[in-house]
């Protein structure tokens, strides 16, 4: 179907007559056209000479990367493909409601069914005296380029009034076409509403040292000059000559031809959801128009708007319902990214990664677990996921820790190459949150000779705290060295060249019986080890002498050696034993009693069923032990490498879908494992049905009944990385249970390393190892159950008892007093 | 014997060998004395300079103690915070004397104050 254009009268299609020939306007009829290509005859005025081209490109153009040919959107030929008149340079002077009619500057008049505004924003051309003189120019459309294009010819002084994006564009390409380049702002940092104060003062100095000059707040006085610009005066008396001035402080809609019309107007041309201004023959778009109060200068919210137009004029509305608007621009090269709400305010929780040497900044503004606004500098890759989690108002609750290192690390999980996202991190980039140590000192550590994990550890702490984030050190090592990362098994610490496995071995095989004796035995690097391999050390020999050695108090950790835990303030917590979360008046009584005598400030209900009892004093410990003894209760070990809580529901004791008695079973299983040492801590669980109250699939160990049995489940743990348990088998009864869990220990005892829990050690072995040892093998199961029940037979001795009695007092007694008062006295 | 110049806190073998004792000086922070395998005593406020972690209770390894707050190793000579941590805890001079030990009264009171 060919309808040429300006033939009226043999096409009775209503006829569509669109004001403006940018990229609203053009764009509003692509959109259109791909609805219904016949509906409308489409009539489109534009003030310049020229098709539609692509605005935001100007800059290129002005910079010299691309000519006018490059921008074109739409060329002569599309407009005759889909059979649109184009009237090219002359603008519509008037508009005439009540006949239909608009009249262009030529006089023209053309008649309209619909009638489109699509006028766009004008340049703020800021009212100082001046204004006017020749070499005073905007930066608006190709016009204002090619004057700028002919002063750059004939070089000099080139003023820029407005740092924002158009301006420092302007002045980027002037100042590559060889001009001398000032910028003048008014406000006291750069592009201030689109990037924050730190990002403005990033790009202030990145434009000076590509040779600019930026002027912030800076006030224009005036421009002056006869005949022609020679120089712009500021408010501070300062003179900066130039032979061009840009005037790029802002926009406005363009909305004189829409109020000479009587149209509804504010800021800009007033329109509904479906872009229709209050006359309904009249419709608007782009960076004229006011809908629900905003005007937008940007093109997102403008394709939106011309999906919504397009919809009403084919009779299927969908309505616009506003934009979120992002901004991801390059100034002179520079990536810049900002979108939402980036001023903070009440709630609001700001993430910030400052990467300086690279030139990087990041800041995700965060409320409410979503993301309000974020401003990335620099780097911008993620602008648009962020974007995506802020307009889908997502909860990143979950990606919060690593939000800011962007999609790749914070949404890649398994899928992401980890060494890739690690490199991408700037050096400002926390690595270890324990020890608040940078990607950048983990890099200069390696540099300085930290070839190995433990050697990052040892010297800036990296990775030696929780340990969580060993594998972004590792990756550090790989990324770094290469290939001379010294790696193969991973040694103890850097006391010695031996990994945990080896030492456990050769003390076995060489019937190693003291610290020292291993020390010397296989030669260790320090005289008496370190706090990493003294603890490890002795848990080995204890594990492998069971009865024959000797714990050595001085190389176990503060909590197990005074067996209470240390708390930031120098004071300690005490837990009794409560068998299975079970407990009674007497004990009740007992502890209330306590944290009165000892004035402990706080009581709280564990996550394990017990009570801890906060702020005791060292000295005090003896005695709080002795009465707690009294009334039946031991050490809780809740501050050990060993067995720490049987977790219980009530059972078919009380519960209506008890299967079996989990409470009672609870407390067997305690009654058999408490006092144990272990390689880390260890929780175990009993539910009394599958529903599982007490989180049985989460613990070291956990036991769920079912009618017809036990389910055995191990290798739980709810800390830092979540493991569910694997199953490791079903089984009949009660005592069945019991070996499995003692067994099951053992294992745990005697081949896992030192601070490994359940979880990560089951993932290094795999469950087929632990099946092979615990289930499939009904002898070797016996022998490991008996080998704990031995080891049991010596470890069973409430610390506390011992200790209430006087063992160990140098422990809680300081050594002297010294009181200065009398000392004067 | 106390004097003007030192304090006597008690037996060299009163202090675990690899291990710690403290003196408490009313009104001030404990004075942690440390003894290492060699035999070597060296006095030190019982407070780490990163978190004000109990010296006392760290692991005593040639001649650092490891913080229990957050393992930093302190050395026992300089009280230096070694490795790239930088900070520094006030150390005390002490003397032994006839297996008793002795620490400086001025040091004493002017760390612990």
């Amino acid at each position: 179907m060919e309808h040429r254009p300006l033939k009226p009268d043999a096409d009775t299609r209503e006829h569509l007559v669109v004001i403006g020939n940018g990229m609203a306007g053009c764009r509003a009829v692509e959109e259109l056209l791909a609805r219904d290509p016949s509906r409308y005859r489409v009539t489109i005025f534009g003030a310049e000479p020229r098709v539609n081209y692509n605005r935001i490109m100007l800059s290129p153009v002005l910079a010299g990367e691309k000519c006018f040919d490059d921008i074109v959107i739409n060329d002569a030929a599309w407009y005759a493909d889909n059979g649109i008149a184009l009237v090219a340079g002359d603008p519509v002077a008037a508009i005439d409601r009540a006949a239909k009619t608009v009249t262009a500057r030529s006089g023209l008049v053309e008649t309209y069914d619909r009638l489109l505004i699509a006028t766009g924003s004008d340049p703020f051309i800021i009212p100082v005296p001046g204004k006017d003189l020749p070499g005073v120019i905007a930066f608006r459309d190709m016009d204002d380029v090619d004057m700028m294009l002919a002063a750059a010819d004939a070089g000099g002084d080139a003023v820029v009034i407005g740092g924002g994006l158009l301006g420092l564009e302007a002045a980027h390409g002037l100042s590559l076409r060889g001009m001398k380049v000032t910028v003048i702002h008014l406000m006291p940092t750069l592009m201030e509403r689109q990037l924050d104060e730190a990002a403005g003062w990033l790009l202030k100095n990145a434009l000076e040292a590509r040779g600019q000059t930026i002027l912030t707040g800076a006030d224009t006085a005036e421009i002056i000059g006869t005949g022609k610009v020679e120089g712009v005066k500021l408010k501070d008396g300062t003179l900066i000559p130039a032979s061009l001035v840009v005037m790029a402080v802002g926009i406005r809609p363009s909305i004189q031809l829409a109020r000479d019309a009587g149209l509804a107007v504010g800021r800009g041309i007033q329109v509904d959801d479906h872009m229709v201004t209050s006359d309904p023959a009249v419709l608007a778009v782009g960076e004229c128009v006011e809908h629900d109060g905003q005007v937008y200068g940007l093109v997102a919210p403008l394709w939106d708007m011309c999906r919504s137009l397009a919809d009403g004029l084919v009779e299927k509305p969908s309505g616009y319902r506003g934009s979120v608007t992002s901004t991801k621009l390059k100034v002179s090269g520079i990536d810049v990214f900002s979108a939402g709400d980036f001023s903070g305010g009440d709630g609001c929780e700001d993430i910030v990664l400052r990467d300086a040497s690279r030139g990087v900044y990041k800041r995700v503004i965060v409320k409410d677990d979503r993301i309000v606004g974020a401003v990335l500098y620099g780097d911008t890759a993620d602008g648009s996921w962020y974007f995506d989690l802020l307009k889908k108002q997502k909860d990143v609750s979950d990606l919060r820790d690593l939000l800011i290192f962007g999609q790749a690390f914070a949404a890649g999980g398994g899928a992401a190459d980890p060494k890739a996202a690690v490199a991408a991190l700037s050096d400002d980039a926390e690595i270890c949150g324990c020890n608040g140590v940078t990607k950048g000192q983990v890099v200069s550590c390696i540099a300085k000779g930290a070839h190995s994990l433990d050697a990052v550890r040892g010297t800036c702490k990296a990775s030696a705290s929780c340990g969580s984030c060993t594998g972004l050190v590792e990756n550090l090592l790989a990324l770094t060295l290469g290939d001379d990362v010294q790696s193969g098994p991973k040694t103890m610490c850097k006391c010695t060249s031996f990994g945990h496995d080896d030492v456990r071995r050769e003390i076995v095989a060489q019937d190693m019986r003291s610290i020292p004796e291993v020390m010397q035995k296989l030669h260790w690097a320090t005289p008496d080890g370190c706090s990493s391999c003294r603890p490890a050390l002795n848990y080995y020999l204890l594990c492998a002498l069971p009865g024959e050695y000797v714990d050595d108090q001085q190389s176990r950790f503060v909590n197990e050696r005074l067996h209470a835990n240390i708390q930031k303030d120098g004071t300690y917590s005490v837990v009794p034993r409560m068998w299975g979360g079970l407990t009674n008046p007497r004990e009740l009584r007992a502890i209330a009693d306590v944290v009165e005598k000892y004035n402990a400030p706080m009581v709280k209900v564990t996550g394990g069923q017990r009570l801890d009892i906060f702020g005791i004093k060292k000295e005090d410990l003896p005695a709080v032990w002795a009465d707690l003894n009294a009334a039946g209760m031991v050490s809780g070990h809740a501050y050990g490498k060993a067995l720490r809580t049987v977790k219980t529901c009530v059972g078919s004791e009380w519960c209506r879908f008890g299967t079996q008695d989990s409470t009672g079973l609870g407390v067997k299983l305690e009654r058999m494992s408490w006092g144990s040492w272990m390689p880390h801590k260890f929780k175990i669980a009993v539910s009394g049905c599958p529903r599982n109250c007490a989180e049985a699939t989460i613990k070291d160990f956990g036991v769920v009944c079912v009618d017809s049995g036990y389910e055995l489940h191990v290798g739980g743990n709810g800390g830092i990385h979540v493991r569910a348990t694997d199953l490791l088998c079903k089984v009949a009864n009660e005592q069945e249970a019991m070996d499995y869990c003692a067994a099951f220990i053992q294992l745990y005892r005697e081949e896992a390393r030192y601070l490994e829990r359940t979880a990560p050690w089951i993932e290094r072995v795999g469950l087929d190892h632990i099946k092979a040892r615990i289930v499939d093998d009904d002898l070797g199961r016996d022998a490991l159950r008996a080998r704990f029940l031995f080891s049991q037979s010596f470890s069973q001795d409430d610390p506390w008892a011992q200790r209430a009695e006087g063992a160990e007092a140098e422990h809680h007694a300081p050594m002297a007093r010294f009181i200065p008062q009398e000392e004067l006295a | 014997m106390n004097t003007a110049e030192w304090l006597d806190i008690g037996w060299v073998d009163q202090i675990p060998v690899r291990g710690s004792r403290t003196v408490q000086v009313e009104g001030g922070d404990d004075i942690a004395v440390f003894r290492t395998a060699e035999g070597k005593v060296f006095a030190l406020l019982d407070r780490c300079p990163h978190k004000h972690g109990r010296l006392s209770q760290g692991i005593v390894h040639g001649g650092a103690v490891a913080c229990p707050l957050h393992n930093w190793r302190i050395s026992l000579s300089t009280g230096e915070a070694l490795g790239d941590d930088k900070g520094c805890t006030p150390t005390v001079p002490v003397k032994i004397d006839g297996g008793r030990v002795l620490i400086c009264r001025a040091s004493t009171l002017k760390a612990a104050a």
